[in-house]
């Protein structure tokens, strides 16, 4: 029978239980596990299992570095994304978020496009560091995407982006996603990218402001190929902030829109 | 004239533009992406297209924050 372990494909006899399995391979690997869970107990292991052993503390060479990483992903669905990009219009409080769960469930490529630089009132929400302040966000973002999983494709553009370079910026992606603040350049972005690429999805945002409920955050189809993340109604403006929690809540609700597009399900 | 808005029926009892209707109902022209009859529409052509009886509107109003 075939077992794939690490990712790699090894035939073993029918009765091969995963300690034995651990004895030849690895024996020093103290975290074992198989079909995206981890395993305390030795199990016989069946057709087609998929087997990741680790040791804990040890550095990956760089080949085998992916396949340790995804080891906790739903068996197949890392070899469905990695030949899949992802363009992302504003690298902020979404945008950045966004770009960190689709490095972390193993994107082939980002293209990333953003005209701002780091500043101090962005980190209350983004994903940069102290360090980075001065830095554009597009090239600080693509360093910590680079430390979190070098096996991303990403692609950035210091930029502001206007109606007329949506067409050459993200001409080959699967998926768009809108990260944009100002409420302006979403509708811009949207109507923009929906009429040039009308067969792509796009999932954007709308309402993420303050602490009101979690559970009013929400991914909804509202029109052909458009998704929208967000409660739809509560605006950052004097008196309702932007803070991290009901950010990210947004920004994954939009990531995981975008993986499920990839995977083929509807996202809402 | 009726028009499907947002999925539901409205009756309205002159013609005009979809730049007046988002006027007309308190929409911002700049946060609102139009969607007429499955199509997007430009934004720079809000205020030129005219709507007729029976058209249907997907009207997606944006909000700040990111």
């Amino acid at each position: 029978m075939q077992i794939f372990v690490n990712e790699r494909p090894c035939e073993y006899p029918e009765g091969m239980t995963l300690f034995s399995l651990r004895g030849e391979k690895k024996p020093d690997a103290d975290l074992l596990i198989i079909n995206g869970y981890p395993a305390n107990q030795d199990q016989l292991l069946k057709e087609a299992d998929r087997v990741v052993l680790i040791r804990r503390g040890e550095q990956p060479s760089a080949e085998e570095l992916e396949a340790l990483m995804m080891a906790r992903h739903t068996p197949g669905v890392h070899k469905k994304v990695k030949g899949s990009c992802v363009g992302i219009a504003g690298v902020g409080g979404l945008g950045s978020n966004i770009a960190i769960a689709l490095a972390r469930v193993g994107i082939g490529q980002l293209i990333l496009a953003d005209f701002d630089l780091v500043e101090p009132s962005n980190l209350n929400r983004q994903q940069y560091f102290i360090d980075q302040i001065g830095l554009p966000k597009v090239v600080a973002l693509q360093e910590n995407l680079r430390r979190i999983n070098p096996g991303v494709r990403v692609q950035v553009h210091h930029l502001k982006i206007t109606a007329e370079n949506i067409s050459d910026l993200f001409s080959q992606v699967d998926v768009m996603v809108e990260a944009f603040d100002a409420a302006e350049q979403k509708a811009m972005l949207t109507s923009n990218f929906l009429q040039r690429f009308p067969s792509v999805p796009l999932v954007a945002a709308s309402g993420m402001a303050g602490y009101e409920s979690s559970n009013s955050i929400q991914t909804r189809k509202v029109a052909g190929h458009l998704y929208l993340c967000g409660d739809g109604v509560t605006s950052a403006e004097p008196g309702r902030g932007l803070m991290a929690p009901r950010v990210g809540i947004a920004a994954h609700h939009q990531a995981n829109a975008v993986l499920r597009l990839l995977l083929g399900e509807e996202p809402s | 004239m009726q028009l499907i808005i947002n999925g539901k029926a409205r009756d309205f009892p002159t013609t005009f533009s979809v730049a007046e209707l988002l006027n007309q109902l308190g929409l911002t022209c700049g946060r609102v992406v139009v969607e007429l009859n499955r199509n997007i529409l430009a934004a720079d052509h809000h205020s030129t297209t005219p709507l007729k009886n029976g058209d249907s509107l997907e009207l997606i109003q944006f909000v700040g924050g990111g």
